[in-house]
């Protein structure tokens, strides 16, 4: 928890870093300069084998004045970019999470609670969702999306935007919500105290909001901490594989793309955007495993 | 049983259908885009997207639309990618597949071994620090981004301790057909296999062992251990024999996930031409075709593979059989 506390600090304080360094985390800056131990030095530096050609961005300085974790291929401040990367990182997986959750009791709820032809319709799209691979199922939606603008009538999406990501991740995990609360609604619905509402004729809405809504509460909490860890992997996989986050943004999983091509020489700009999300996801893993023992002890929940 | 596995193969069928229904809607129905001059790519000619837009039928109706799609890509397989002019794309995927396999199956045993490994000893020595320890570790290759993974693995392997023993051996990066050579085969996927098992290592070995210690407070373990069992005798041939039911089920399901594209992360870090290469490189041109067949195929694959999985439960489980 503390962990998570600050993680989620330290990228709100990234402009704060950028800002007081006066590095610019989007452009690109092949010409800039950094003055490291007292000494003025080239953000990129000419190769100094063979022929001289070619440049390498600076590694590691290691000291709190601007490129402590050295630059990228496009001069770009390592740190201030992870940083920044990663509230857009947090962000995505939030965001995603909460749209899940919401679409998932929504669709537990009617289809628990109706039951009937609902119930048939609603189960049977979720069993498809569910057969399909999850990674699939992100790679087909973000190319389509990715190369045009949607429009949805309520609101657009723009290509490109940051709203993608958590459109997308937010929908394909939505059937390992909803299949559980699903279930749990069901049970709720012939349990005494629901019948009893149901036969002292109180509306629906009154009966789904203050009798079945509060004792699903456990059920989706359990899923907030495994969903988030979820949503960051799944983020950081499809910016990697450039369906994500779109450039000039930054997030963790562009950064690691980005640090590919400097895999050997500059290994710094892959690797801590890596430990990031690791630090991230692991601290929210535990966290999963505490809630679950204190709200579902025997729930098996993958 | 036979009911079962009729009611199953049905339920598959279905299943199936709605895929291929979603992904035609993905693709060719999303609003406020046109489907013609995607799938022509970037930069494509006038006429180029005219053809595609009669060939495809995308001036006729949607369910006519659906029909043509299907019958290209499983009738005729005469798709054909636009971007690199007129490669048929369907033995593209066919030719892609060994890689994937050879990937995923020595995971597999990897993971299996693995596991297993982890999740008996944490479970026999439940509570001590070799327990908590394996925990950690299991938390940790769950956290753990598989493409990053690979890319530290690249790291060390090919360039920062290339030079020493340990890694001498490791051959550049890229897929070795086994027909060509059994060693190159195996070398160049000795890294790629333990990259992409320790996921699983640490998902299948923390189950495994909530499973045994569940187990282990069953009536039939304490008449075990009140007949004077040997303590390995309980653990192996009671206790992991029920614990291993769920495992073969959730081994099914993954590695059907995996030969149907979620090891295209790893492909993509290790250079394997494997099936998730071509999709990723597919991606990178928005070469729509091969996307389509790549994730029309793979699905399928997962659909199939689960149902089979269901049918051999049935066939092992005599609750399941009735």
């Amino acid at each position: 928890m503390l962990v998570l506390l600050l993680v989620a600090l330290l990228t709100l304080l990234a402009p704060l870093y950028a800002g007081y360094l006066g590095v610019d985390p989007f452009r690109s800056n092949l010409r800039g300069k950094v003055e490291i131990a007292g000494e003025v030095v080239q953000v990129m530096q000419q190769s100094t084998e063979g022929l001289g050609l070619g440049v390498t961005p600076i590694g590691p300085t290691w000291n709190p004045g601007g490129y402590m974790l050295g630059a990228d291929n496009q001069g770009r401040d390592v740190a201030a970019r992870l940083l920044y990367g990663g509230r857009n990182s947090l962000f995505i997986a939030s965001a995603a999470t909460v749209i899940c959750l919401v679409l998932a009791t929504l669709i537990g709820l009617a289809a628990g609670f109706l039951g009937g032809v609902v119930d048939m319709a609603l189960s049977r799209i979720l069993d498809v969702l569910w057969a399909f691979p999850v990674y699939l199922l992100a790679i087909s939606l973000s190319i389509v999306l990715l190369t045009s603008t949607i429009d949805l009538g309520l609101f657009t999406i723009t290509a490109g935007s940051l709203a993608l990501p958590v459109f997308i991740i937010g929908i394909i995990y939505v059937p390992y919500v909803a299949r559980p609360v699903r279930a749990r609604v069901l049970t709720l619905r012939h349990s005494e105290f629901v019948l009893a509402a149901v036969g002292l004729g109180l509306p629906t809405h009154r009966i789904l909001r203050r009798d079945i809504l509060p004792n699903l509460m456990p059920t989706i909490i359990v899923f907030v901490p495994i969903l988030l860890a979820l949503a960051i992997v799944t983020e950081s996989a499809l910016s990697y594989l450039s369906i994500g986050v779109q450039p000039p943004d930054a997030s963790w999983g562009t950064i690691i793309q980005d640090g590919q091509t400097l895999l050997y020489s500059r290994p710094a700009v892959a690797l801590a955007p890596g430990i990031a999300i690791v630090i991230t996801v692991l601290a929210l893993n535990v966290l999963g495993d505490a809630v679950r023992d204190a709200l579902d002890p025997r729930g098996q929940v993958r | 049983m036979l009911a079962t596995v009729l009611a199953r193969l049905m339920q598959m069928a279905f299943v199936m259908f709605g895929i291929s229904v979603l992904v035609f809607l993905i693709f060719f129905a999303t609003p406020g885009s046109d489907p013609a001059a995607r799938i022509a790519g970037r930069n494509a000619a006038p006429e180029t997207v005219e053809q595609i837009r009669h060939e495809f039928g995308f001036d006729r109706a949607l369910p006519v639309q659906y029909g043509l799609m299907m019958k290209r890509l499983f009738i005729t397989r005469d798709l054909t990618s636009f971007v690199n002019r007129g490669q048929k794309v369907i033995p593209q995927v066919l030719d892609a597949v060994p890689a994937t396999l050879s990937l995923v199956a020595g995971a597999a045993v990897l993971w299996v071994l693995g596991s297993l490994f982890v999740g008996v000893v944490a479970a026999a020595m439940r509570d001590t620090v070799v327990d908590r320890g394996l925990m950690i570790l299991s938390l940790i290759g769950i956290s753990m981004p598989v493409f990053w993974l690979g890319e530290v693995m690249n790291l060390m392997s090919q360039s920062r301790f290339h030079d020493t023993w340990l890694f001498s051996w490791v051959p550049g990066l890229g897929y070795v057909p086994l027909s060509e050579s059994l060693g190159g085969w195996f070398k160049a996927l000795v890294i790629p296999w333990i990259t992409l098992a320790v996921l699983y290592i640490g998902i299948y070995g923390r189950i495994l062992r909530a499973n045994l210690i569940e187990a282990y407070s069953e009536d039939y373990i304490r008449t075990a251990r009140a007949k004077g069992l040997s303590p390995t005798r309980i653990m192996l041939r009671h206790a992991l024999r029920t614990s291993l039911l769920p495992f073969v089920t959730m081994f099914g399901l993954d590695f059907g996930a995996l030969v149907g594209g979620a090891a295209l992360l790893t492909e993509v870090v290790f250079g394997l031409n494997g099936v998730g290469r071509l999709t990723f490189h597919a991606l990178q041109n928005l070469d729509l075709p091969v996307i389509l067949a790549t994730v029309i195929y793979a699905s399928f694959f997962v659909v199939a593979a689960n149902a089979l999985v269901d049918v051999l439960y049935a066939v092992i489980d005599p609750r399941v059989r009735k």
